[in-house]
């Protein structure tokens, strides 16, 4: 008989605890296999944030870290500089790393510092009870926005990974989904990339994943499926958004 | 032995490094020394001061109300600072740049045309700061010559240390001009 | 011993080297940038990092992670810089992670001015930032102790886990004086196992500053409390000068404003006033003790500071009524001379003094 699915090492034998048909589980899991692929988990140091996703480090068996809202970038940093051999990754949802920690983020990925960012984007604040997040789409109803997002009011959804692309330090900025299995496969290769660019030496990398959020959107998990691909894709398209080859980050 | 020493005059008059030389004079000569710049928000061409103290016993405030000597290199800190000097303290005008003459009658004063002297006999007008030291110095030794000038070679060194000659020769015309005595005006004495 | 002439901030950051930090992030403010480009200049040359952060909230955090690692951090600010950072030291009071803040206070509020003030006392002895905690906080009174406090606010950090305040202001940070650079011998620490390095190191290891639990948060609390409590019993300093056994009046004040008390206790023998400081060296914990037998022997007590009167309520807290407190307060920036306290003294013991 042959294994041909089972747990990833990294990821400690205990249930998630997020809502059904919330992604966090997903992306968790596939940033474990990947931790797993490189055999890099005695040197990872993770850094979690403050959201749906504050429990993250029960769920890894990893060292890690947390920090306050938004202030993973600079926590992270702060861990890489003083020890520049192990690996750090950072994981923010949209309000943490795109409202209150903007800055963080921002000069974190101009400096090229060599952390692998992930950021989780379900266009509402999850844990306060669906607020309305920098990502929220035009028109997107929230317990803040309950007559849906006015951009003349409240502005537009922010595009994080294409602000960081433009920064001369980002080196890997990507957006993917976890709808499908081919779009799974995909993100897999993203996250991978992503810590290659680390382990490379070439900056700063981040990767952007689209998540529903059932439970604050109102839908069932199907449903929320279905938006995350009719909406929320068409606003922030997939792909990887810069790509940088050489590591001439080392100067 | 207790001394306060006030120094005003313009930013790039050199009133901070004055006031380094002497404090690090003082300590060369096994005082305690304290030495407080006035800061402020300009970076050129403002007002500066500094408060030096040099003194035998641990140093407590490190501004005074009443400095026993006060240098003063600018008019501003001519009106500002000569009111303030102690009864029987010296006062050392920059009078190349100080027309007014100060009234008081209860303190020495000692006129010290620090700009001529800078330019006409040092050859550098960079260096009134060390002229008007050099007479304060040979008026009223708070510090030796030589600390003043261990104290220039513990400052001026690498790159800056080819500006140790010039800067001695300042003091050493500075210290001339005051026992030469010529052109000092001196009002009358409190002990007199 | 050599004496050297140094200017406050630069003898902080060169004692700060020689206390074992290596990592410095910090934000240009006024009065204590110095801090920042000393050690920008000093630290590449002894394999340390100096990064200049975004912000002071980036710069605090990166503090937070840096001592997550175990390394010994600092960093440094003055007063508009210090509130920012208050968030995150509040985190790290929470996860219990050691490292040295360092405030050349200036006037305030707002913006403020550059000029020296005692006028963050409240804000560093009371923890600052949300949540029931404290810092340590060691107030320097010449340059010679900015180089023994930095070495002692490493050490307290490390033996308590617990970030530690070194309060100064602009007057300390801008002024020379000279520093003699002896071997400081302080008692050995046990090692950092509770450090993240990666968990090859051996178990996998957290650093939290979160319990939803209350039971377990009031735990936590607690602990936090007994911690205190061991600050204040093994750690309180002060000094006192001028009379000991029969003061006319006992003098208190801290820092810069302590250093114009022992001219004033200098200059009141002359009056033929018998005066006496405490000067408290520690502001948290703060020598209650001290001060109410000090107190006691004196009879009448006169604070200054430079602030509306803070410091003052701790003096009042520690004296418990058993003699009048009176304060004398400059603030903006401005610097209580001698002979105004002076005219205090004479006020108070004349009797026309209000309290």
């Amino acid at each position: 008989m042959r294994t041909i699915f089972e747990r990833p090492k990294t990821l400690i034998n205990k249930p998630f605890t997020y809502c059904p048909g919330c992604h966090h589980g997903l992306a968790q899991r596939l940033i474990a296999e990947v931790i797993d692929e490189l055999d890099i988990a005695g040197k990872t140091i993770g850094v979690g944030p403050v959201g749906c996703s504050v429990y993250i480090y029960e769920f890894f068996d990893l060292d890690f870290v947390m920090g306050a809202h938004g202030r993973a970038p600079a926590v992270a940093t702060g861990i890489k500089r003083s020890l520049p051999d192990r690996i750090v990754f950072s994981y923010q949802g949209d309000g943490d790393i795109a409202a209150i920690g903007t800055a963080e983020i921002v000069h974190c990925a101009n400096r090229g510092e060599l952390i692998t960012s992930f950021f989780i984007n379900n266009a509402v604040f999850g844990m306060t009870g669906g607020q309305m997040a920098p990502t929220t789409l035009p028109g997107q109803k929230t317990t803040t926005s309950p007559l849906g997002r006015n951009t003349e009011v409240q502005g537009f959804p922010f595009k994080l990974g294409e602000m960081l692309a433009r920064a001369e330090g980002s080196a890997y900025i990507a957006r993917v989904a976890l709808t499908n299995p081919r779009l799974i496969g995909q993100a897999k290769r993203c996250i991978k990339k992503a810590f290659l660019t680390q382990i490379e030496k070439k900056g700063f990398a981040l990767v952007e994943i689209l998540s529903p959020c059932p439970t604050n959107w109102g839908m069932t998990p199907p449903e929320a499926v279905q938006w995350v691909e009719e909406k929320m894709i068409p606003y922030f398209p997939l792909g990887e958004i810069k790509v940088k080859e050489d590591s001439s980050h080392a100067s | 032995m207790h001394h306060e020493i006030l120094i005003g005059g313009f930013g790039g008059q050199g009133i901070l490094f004055l006031g380094r030389v002497l404090a690090t004079a003082g300590m060369i000569e096994g005082y305690e020394v304290s030495w407080f710049p006035s800061y402020g928000p300009e970076m050129r061409g403002g007002t500066a001061s500094c408060t030096v103290i040099i003194s035998e016993e641990e140093i407590g405030a490190t501004v005074t109300d009443h400095p026993d000597i006060c240098i003063v290199m600018n008019e501003p800190s001519f009106n500002r600072f000569s009111p303030l000097v102690k009864e029987g303290g010296l006062l050392v005008v920059n009078s190349s740049l100080i027309r007014e003459n100060c009234s008081r009658q209860d303190i020495d004063i000692l006129e010290v045309p620090a700009n001529e002297l800078a330019g006409k006999e040092v050859g550098v007008a960079e260096t009134t700061n060390m002229v008007i030291l050099g007479a304060l110095i040979a008026r009223k030794p708070v510090v030796s010559f030589s600390a003043a000038e261990k104290a220039l070679e513990k400052i001026l060194t690498g790159k800056k240390a080819n500006l140790l000659s010039v800067n001695f020769k300042a003091l050493e015309v500075g210290k001339s001009f005051e026992k030469k005595g010529g052109v000092v005006s001196v009002s009358k004495r409190s002990d007199e | 011993m050599e004496r050297i002439l140094m200017k406050g901030n630069e003898a902080l950051a060169e004692a700060a080297i020689q206390a074992g930090c290596r990592f410095y992030f910090g934000y240009p403010i006024t009065p204590q940038t110095e801090i920042s480009e000393y050690l920008s200049r000093r630290l590449p040359e002894v394999g340390g990092v100096f990064l200049q952060a975004e912000s002071e909230i980036a710069a605090i955090n990166m503090v937070y992670g840096a001592a997550s690692t175990g390394v010994r951090v600092m960093t440094s600010s003055s007063g508009p810089g210090i509130s920012l950072k208050q968030e995150g030291i509040s985190y790290l009071a929470s996860a219990e992670l050691p490292c040295v803040i360092v405030n050349m206070s200036r006037g305030g509020p707002g913006l403020g001015n550059i000029q020296p003030a005692q006028s963050d006392y409240f804000q560093a002895t009371r923890g600052g930032g949300h949540g029931d905690y404290r810092t340590l906080v060691l107030a320097p009174s010449s340059v010679q102790e900015l180089v023994s406090l930095t070495h002692r606010a490493f050490y307290l950090a490390d033996k308590y886990r617990n970030p530690v305040k070194i309060l100064g202001d602009g007057m300390l940070g801008q002024m020379m004086e000279p520093v003699t650079w002896e071997a400081v011998e302080l008692p050995s620490l046990p090692p950092k196992n509770w450090a993240i390095k990666g968990k090859n190191e051996g178990e996998r290891k957290f650093i939290l500053c979160m319990e939803l639990d209350p039971r377990e948060l009031e735990n936590f609390n607690r602990k936090l409390e007994r911690k205190y409590q061991q600050m204040a019993e093994e750690d309180s300093a002060w000094e006192i000068f001028g009379e000991e056994d029969n003061p006319d009046l006992l003098l208190v004040g801290f820092g810069t404003v302590a250093r114009i008390l022992k001219s004033v206790v200098r200059e009141g023998k002359k009056e033929g006033w018998r005066l006496s400081l405490i000067r408290p060296i520690t502001l948290f914990p703060f020598p209650y003790n001290e001060v109410q037998e000090m107190a006691q022997k004196a009879g009448k007590v006169l604070v200054v500071e430079m602030n509306l009167g803070q410091m003052v309520e701790d003096v009042k807290l520690g004296v418990e009524g058993k003699a009048p407190v009176h304060f004398y307060g400059r603030v903006g920036g401005m610097i209580p001379t001698v002979d105004e306290i002076l005219q205090k003294i004479a006020d108070i013991l004349r009797g026309e003094g209000r309290k």
